[in-house]
């Protein structure tokens, strides 16, 4: 006969009210696990599924009673009785306010369009603080055969150092550094990512809502003016390297592999890979003549 | 953890320093030199990580070794410390006060903040910059010094071998000549307090030895700890809560309540925190407190220890506070020595940070991380530092503890008002004749504060330093309350009371706040980050008279400063455009 397995306590229901409707979610579940469940689209930037909420870009708060200022969703547990305005004049205000912030400060055209459609929703215009304002541009750095970080397009969301850090590799190669407007991701004494603790699994790449970090590949289809996401087939395959089963989604576009992705939801990857299954692809598509 | 480290060894002089405060390496793991038995195993791994909360006193160490801290300095703390080079990087670069370029063994911090400005600190930069070059390389702007009662001020410090450093003020250019020639630095001015009628929560200072135990006895002193062992610690909170004493950090919480949380927390251990890293610019209670009446406030954390059933206690103080800092550590060795202290109480230097006296982001700096603030809930009554339930107070609570431990909570609440018991001490400075500490029961008309402190043709006052906000003239009747303040819509904030008279270029002043949280925002959430820089640049092109429309840049002002006030993660992003709104609506400094 097997053993018992232990498969934790029930939880119990949470009973609270968003937009005026009741709803009930399992007790330990965040404020933005409730929206979700109750389809009310929430904007989120810095919160991935996969990785530990840090709570920093703001542009998911909601407006709960009782509370002096708002409260992220994305980080706030539910509590009972909870009464919580997702569309509020205060909400809509501080979205709209945090998403023109950031987008007149780093070069936001890659983000996905789901980030675009936002700004439309909250009426977000970067331009009204004027063009004589203080951004993050800079020369894209290029220091290995991997990968680019153009930092111009980075909001500072943190996932990148979470996937680098205790969230998923724990190689540690990149932090927060600096202070207030000039802080920034780097290395230590910024590095070059070669002689820095870096191992290329690609896994900051991964977490990326901007586009800051960019397979090699990709960056310089787009500065050649090829890359075609229309024209891209995703091909779902198992790593062919080791016996864990990593799942891999191969972006290929002209019958050339041109990006490794997996998905978030997948029970082996939760969206991470290692450095063969996200780069070590080349020898399928290697096509000079045999010797 | 394998550390990869590339830029090259540490000299052995910066080694000695960090070996000074660690100890010798014991492993090649540790830092140290390879041993047979380190090819084949590793260990020590989790008692070096255990001590990575002492990043920051290792940094100290080095700057104050070798006036920076290099990069192979760094390293060998990394390998120290088991921390990676990347998030160290993190952590030096936060910190005003760490230096990552070489530079000489002598610094010179003059202060250009607001109560600085009163007293021709710009003029004093104006002769340095032309003198020798631009702040940064020999000599540094600085941020409120907290010597605003003796402004313009200064800090000097010289590394090497016997590290110094001094408070200077009032500071003039020749000492500044003087000092950066070599010469001699000029003695510390003694604290001279204005004369008040009976101070209460002051009386000590001036008539007691702040370095001498027999003399605190002689004053009075323990007698508060004696009674609080004597009728328990249950006695003890309900002491406090009847007092109804607030918070004097700031945030006016009951003290009480919040004691009563932290003793009945059931995690273990307990953290105390004195909070001291009193960096409100125009504040300076807390460094005149420490340097004149130590005893007393390591006799409130004793207190507060045993009340909550705290096992070990912090005291953060600033390191632009030396002398408060020696006094302290002082104080604490002598009571540990006598055994009436049985607290272990560890005190650490902030690195020039204002952030830090948030008190999650000071957990993190004791922590040895960025300081950063975190979320709350949870608050730090529950997880707070080291994850443990910690009970953080302000220097200016902890000496009201004492009073009240020995004269009882309903005694003490006879004074002030019923909602602000008590009596509060205010740091008058700026354009008054008689700057310094005053001691008033709450409730006491702000008019009867400034007639004493000597101020006259007063244009504004502003009330609660940087994250408070602009009073006009015809506001000074406001009691000095809680609930007066807010009344009017301000705080009383950390006591900071800075006055403005008719001369006073209210537009320099409103850009020194805007560029003083652009310079002292985290860097965490977006609406502070970017919030605190846009405010800067729109309050800069509306003063230079560009763009014509200041209507809508005032629109703008205010859209910023509302979600900031919202959706910041802290206290300083949520106060950050307090001051400036205040001034373009009350005092119209720009006419819009």
């Amino acid at each position: 006969m097997s053993e018992a397995v232990f498969v934790g306590l029930p939880r119990r229901l949470v009973k609270l009210t968003i937009d005026g409707r009741e709803f009930e979610v399992a007790e330990g579940s965040t404020i933005l696990d409730a929206c979700r469940r109750m389809q009310i689209d929430t904007p989120t930037l810095c919160q991935l599924d996969n990785l530990t909420p840090v709570n920093v870009c703001r542009v998911c708060v909601v407006e709960v009673e009782g509370s002096r200022v708002l409260v992220p969703a994305c980080s706030r547990k539910v509590e009972a009785g909870m009464k919580v305005q997702t569309d509020s004049d205060r909400v809509r205000h501080s979205r709209r306010l945090v998403l023109e912030l950031l987008a007149s400060s780093v070069d936001m055209s890659l983000c996905s369009p789901q980030v675009h459609a936002w700004m439309g929703r909250y009426g977000a215009t970067p331009s009204r603080f004027g063009d004589q304002v203080a951004t993050a541009a800079q020369p894209v750095k290029i220091d290995n055969d991997l990968y680019v970080r153009d930092y111009s397009r980075c909001i500072l969301c943190y996932k990148c150092v979470e996937a680098c850090g205790v969230d998923a590799q724990n190689t540690f190669a990149i932090g927060v550094v600096g202070r207030g407007f000039d802080a920034h991701i780097s290395t230590e004494f910024d590095t070059p990512l070669p002689d820095s603790a870096c191992v290329y699994c690609g896994n900051c790449i991964g977490v990326c809502p901007t586009g800051a970090l960019m397979f090699k590949s990709e960056h310089e289809m787009r500065a050649a003016g090829t890359w075609d996401e229309s024209r891209q087939k995703v091909t779902e395959t198992v790593c062919p390297y080791c016996g864990v089963g990593c799942m891999l989604e191969l972006h290929v576009q002209d019958n050339s592999i041109v990006k490794v992705t997996s998905p978030l939801d997948h029970s082996v990857t939760s969206g991470h890979l290692c450095v063969k299954g996200r780069f070590g692809f080349e020898f399928v598509q290697r096509r000079e003549a045999k010797r | 953890m394998d550390i990869r480290t590339t830029g090259g060894p540490a000299t052995a002089e910066e080694m000695a320093a960090v070996d000074g405060l660690l100890g010798e390496p014991e492993s090649l793991w540790e830092g140290g030199e390879r041993r047979a038995s380190d090819d084949h195993l590793a260990y020590g791994g989790r008692a070096t990580r255990s001590r990575r909360h002492l990043l920051l006193p290792v940094l100290h160490a080095i700057q104050d070794r070798s006036g920076w801290v290099s990069r192979g300095a760094l390293e060998y703390a990394c390998r120290r410390l088991s921390i990676p080079p990347a998030e160290a990087y993190g952590v030096v670069s936060f910190y005003a006060r760490f230096g990552l370029q070489p530079r000489g063994a002598l610094s010179l911090h003059v202060c250009d903040d607001i109560a600085c400005k009163c007293s021709g600190a710009e003029e004093l930069c104006a002769a340095l910059e032309n003198a020798h070059g631009p702040s940064g390389v020999v000599w540094h702007r600085s941020p409120c010094l907290g010597l605003c009662d003796r402004a313009p001020a200064a800090l000097v410090e010289r590394a090497g071998m016997q590290h110094k450093d001094r408070q200077i003020a009032p500071f003039t250019l020749a000492q500044a000549e003087s000092i950066l020639g070599g010469g001699a630095w000029p003695e510390p001015a003694t604290y001279s307090m204005p004369r008040q009628a009976q101070p209460k929560l002051l009386r000590r200072i001036g008539a007691v030895d702040p370095e001498s135990l027999e003399s605190y006895r002689l004053h009075g002193g323990f007698t508060a700890l004696g009674r609080a062992e004597v009728i328990g610690s249950d006695a003890v909170i309900r002491e406090i809560t009847e007092s109804r004493l607030l918070g004097r950090g700031g945030a006016a919480f009951p003290t009480g309540r919040k004691w009563e949380s932290v003793a009945k927390a059931a995690a273990r251990p307990h953290y105390l925190v004195c909070n001291a890293d009193e960096s409100e610019p125009g504040t300076f209670k807390d460094r005149v407190l420490m340097e004149n009446d130590p005893f007393a406030i390591v006799e409130g954390m004793a207190i507060a220890a045993l009340a909550t059933g705290c096992e070990k206690g912090f005291l953060y103080v600033r390191t632009e506070y030396p002398l408060a800092r020696r006094r302290i550590e002082n104080a604490i060795a002598q009571a540990r020595a006598q055994g009436i202290l049985k607290l272990e109480i560890e005190v650490r230097r902030g690195a020039g940070a204002y952030i830090c006296g948030e008190e999650t982001a000071l957990f993190n700096s004791i922590e040895g991380k960025r300081g950063e603030p975190r979320n709350k809930p949870p608050f730090p009554v529950d997880v707070g530092l080291f994850g443990k339930p910690t009970l953080v107070n302000n220097v200016e609570t902890l000496l009201n503890v004492v009073d009240i431990v020995v004269e009882g909570g309903a005694s003490f609440a006879a004074t002030g008002t019923k909602d602000s018991t008590g009596t509060r001490l205010f740091c008058a400075s700026g354009h008054v004749t008689r700057p310094g500490i005053y001691e008033v029961a709450m409730g006491t008309p702000l008019r009867a504060l400034l007639d004493t402190a000597g101020a006259r043709k007063v244009q504004a006052v502003l009330l609660g330093g940087a994250a408070g906000s602009f009073l006009t003239p015809d506001q000074i009747d406001v009691p000095l309350s809680f609930e007066g303040t807010r009344a009017i819509g301000a705080t009383l904030g950390s006591g900071a009371v800075l006055v403005f008279d008719d001369t006073a270029d209210m537009k320099q002043v409103l850009l020194r706040i805007a560029r003083f949280f652009r310079d002292e925002s985290c860097g965490q959430c977006v609406p502070c980050r970017v919030g605190t820089k846009r405010q800067e640049e729109i309050l800069e092109r509306m003063l230079g008279g560009r763009d014509g429309d200041g209507r809508s840049d005032v629109l703008l002002l205010s859209d910023i400063a509302q979600a900031m006030r919202d959706a910041s993660i802290c206290g300083l992003g949520q106060t950050a455009a307090n001051a400036i709104a205040s001034g373009l609506t009350q005092l119209k400094v720009l006419n819009v």
